[in-house]
């Protein structure tokens, strides 16, 4: 059995409710109990809404907020307690390339700073930027231009060639492609499928987008308020999803063919509505209120 | 084409910043029927925007200029009518729905105010008038219509007292005000959840049908296009690339650009194929 790249236990976060005196009213748990692995060279994705807690894990794996309980191991090394210290073994893709680069730095700076960090040679800086500025596809004078001169699939690149820099083994995208147009999108979707093949890189991807996650990743974990309710094999999940969550986020997905359409599950709809998932669940547990459940929308 | 509610005959717009004057849309022509739903797509920067601002006549003038072309509402053309007629259509017989709902609404006044003073002034241009209460009761009565639970809570709600979902409903609801034939909506629902965006469209989709309306769909996402609309105007770097009925166009696209995109578009069924680097991407 081999050692997987990632591994989180039981890793929850809460967050602290305060009233307008700053007193400590409750909690919000962001992310409750959530247990996965990665196995080496492998694209795991994790899907999930907004405020369902996908984020969090994200910076809870890169060192940005520490736990509430729970471990993250990387490669075999425990980095909760480590102050942040994630180190070379894991680095992160952000969604906005447009906010995550300094926009008064050229793209040379700002590859350099991962490089300086982490006490790479002053003399061999600039092979490497060239190196990888060649690894993402981008033309060595790049260096020397601004992050408004370049195109959002062009900067996103750049955010990529320097989350490479210091040569990890796991990458954290979160949403790395949902400001792009959809041919830029699949464009920087192939070099990190390239990347990932020649470097032998493992991929933790962060979405809410289905049909990409669907041709990316070949696991997938469907979170749910801070819960991974459903998780498995991509295909397996999408043709035949257990969770009533996920068969709503898969039957919402809009999509531009018949066979398409047909993978969607069916939905109860209530008053006539594509239910929130809320009541949808409610629904199912047999708490459903004077609503009406008619038509089934889906296939 | 008389028939068509709405048609664009070779538009031509171009732009003119420092000094240097660059042609945005080249010849875009495209019909609208009575009571049909055509999407127009394209990636950024391929004119789509331009072409809805110069229908709704919000282009900025300059740095834009209207070089050639028509557009015809009902027969009338929108472009060499006298301005106070055009004010009369706008938000009346052809409104717009917004993408984004939380820079469309102004935060320091409720959902009612706003829709009222939206209702007195498309009242005014109309030459009709309403008393307060009367607005008032017409502002509920839309809000309803867009499936809002509570709608006089929703009214004396201000914006940031709802959720994204529910301010998209807004949005819908004060284009349909003044009850309009033609509605154009600009990517609704992208800033929005799955699920949610999925709500949206389905009512949106409901409402149009319901009433008979025309809609032009503006939108990037061609999942968004085949849910909403029969027929599709691909659009290119200021042309019209193609266009058809959206399911044939889809099944069996003519140009290589819509061929490329739509090849581009990850499949939930799977089988997109990522990192063969050397494909032919639009």
């Amino acid at each position: 059995m081999t050692r997987p790249m990632l591994e989180i236990a039981d890793l929850s976060k809460s967050f602290p409710v305060r009233n307008a005196f700053g007193r400590t009213v409750g909690e919000v748990k962001a992310v409750d109990r959530v247990s996965l692995r990665i196995e080496r060279g492998c694209v795991y994705g994790l899907a999930g809404e907004s405020g369902s807690g996908k984020s969090t894990i994200a910076r809870m794996i890169m060192g940005l907020t520490p736990p509430t309980a729970g471990d993250i191991i990387i490669d075999g090394e425990s980095v909760v307690g480590r102050g942040g210290r994630s180190g070379v073994k894991a680095q992160m893709v952000f969604q906005n390339p447009g906010s995550s680069l300094n926009p008064r730095r050229t793209v040379g700076q700002s590859l350099s700073v991962p490089l300086a960090a982490h006490g790479h040679p002053r003399d061999d800086r600039q092979r490497r930027i060239g190196e990888l500025l060649e690894m993402v596809q981008l033309p060595a004078d790049f260096s020397q231009r601004f992050p408004h001169e370049l195109s959002g699939g062009q900067k996103q690149r750049v955010a990529i060639a320097r989350a490479l820099a210091v040569a990890p083994k796991l990458l954290v995208l979160d949403e790395p492609t949902s400001a792009l147009d959809v041919s830029v999108q699949a464009k920087v979707i192939d070099l990190l499928v390239d990347l990932g093949r020649r470097l032998d890189l493992t991929f933790l991807f962060i979405s809410h987008d289905l049909s990409l996650m669907r041709n990316f990743a070949q696991e997938v974990g469907v979170l749910y308020r801070g819960r991974i309710v459903e998780a498995g094999d991509t295909a397996r999940v999408f043709e035949n999803p257990q969770h009533d969550y996920t068969r709503l986020l898969l039957a919402s997905v809009p999509v531009i063919s018949e066979e398409e359409e047909r993978l969607r599950p069916a939905i109860p709809l209530i008053d006539g509505e594509i239910p929130t998932a809320e009541k949808l669940l409610a629904l199912r547990q047999g708490a459903a209120g004077t609503e009406t459940t008619t038509e089934v929308h889906g296939s | 084409m008389s028939a068509a509610l709405l048609s664009v005959r070779d538009l031509s717009v171009t732009f003119t910043t420092y000094g240097q004057t660059n042609a945005v849309l080249h010849g875009v022509c495209l019909d609208i029927p009575a009571h049909s739903q055509v999407a127009l797509v394209g990636e950024s920067g391929s004119g789509k925007s331009v072409t809805m601002k110069a229908i709704m006549g919000l282009l900025r003038q300059p740095p834009a200029t209207i070089t050639a072309g028509r557009i015809f509402y009902d027969g009338r053309d929108l472009l060499t009518m006298p301005d106070r007629e055009r004010l009369k259509l706008r938000g009346t017989a052809m409104s717009m729905i917004f993408q984004d709902p939380m820079s469309s609404l102004n935060p320091v006044f409720t959902v009612g105010d706003q829709m009222g003073t939206i209702l007195k002034y498309a009242d005014r241009r109309l030459g009709r008038s309403r008393s307060r209460r009367e607005r008032l009761a017409r502002v509920h009565e839309v809000l309803a219509q867009v499936h809002m639970r509570e709608p006089e809570r929703v009214a004396s709600s201000y914006p940031i007292m709802l959720s994204g979902g529910m301010r998209q409903r807004v949005l819908i609801a004060m284009a349909l005000l003044s009850e309009p034939k033609l509605l154009i909506a600009d990517e609704p629902g992208t800033a929005l959840d799955v699920t949610t965006q999925a709500q949206i469209l389905k009512l949106l989709k409901d409402l149009v049908t319901e009433r008979g309306l025309a809609l032009l769909m503006i939108t990037h996402n061609l999942g968004v296009v085949r849910e909403t609309c029969g027929y599709v105007y691909v659009m290119n770097k200021g042309n019209i690339v193609e266009h058809g009925p959206t399911a044939g166009l889809f099944a069996a696209p003519r140009e290589d650009y819509t061929r490329a995109l739509i090849a581009a578009v990850p499949r939930l069924t799977g089988g997109t194929r990522f990192g063969r680097q050397n494909e032919v991407r639009p």
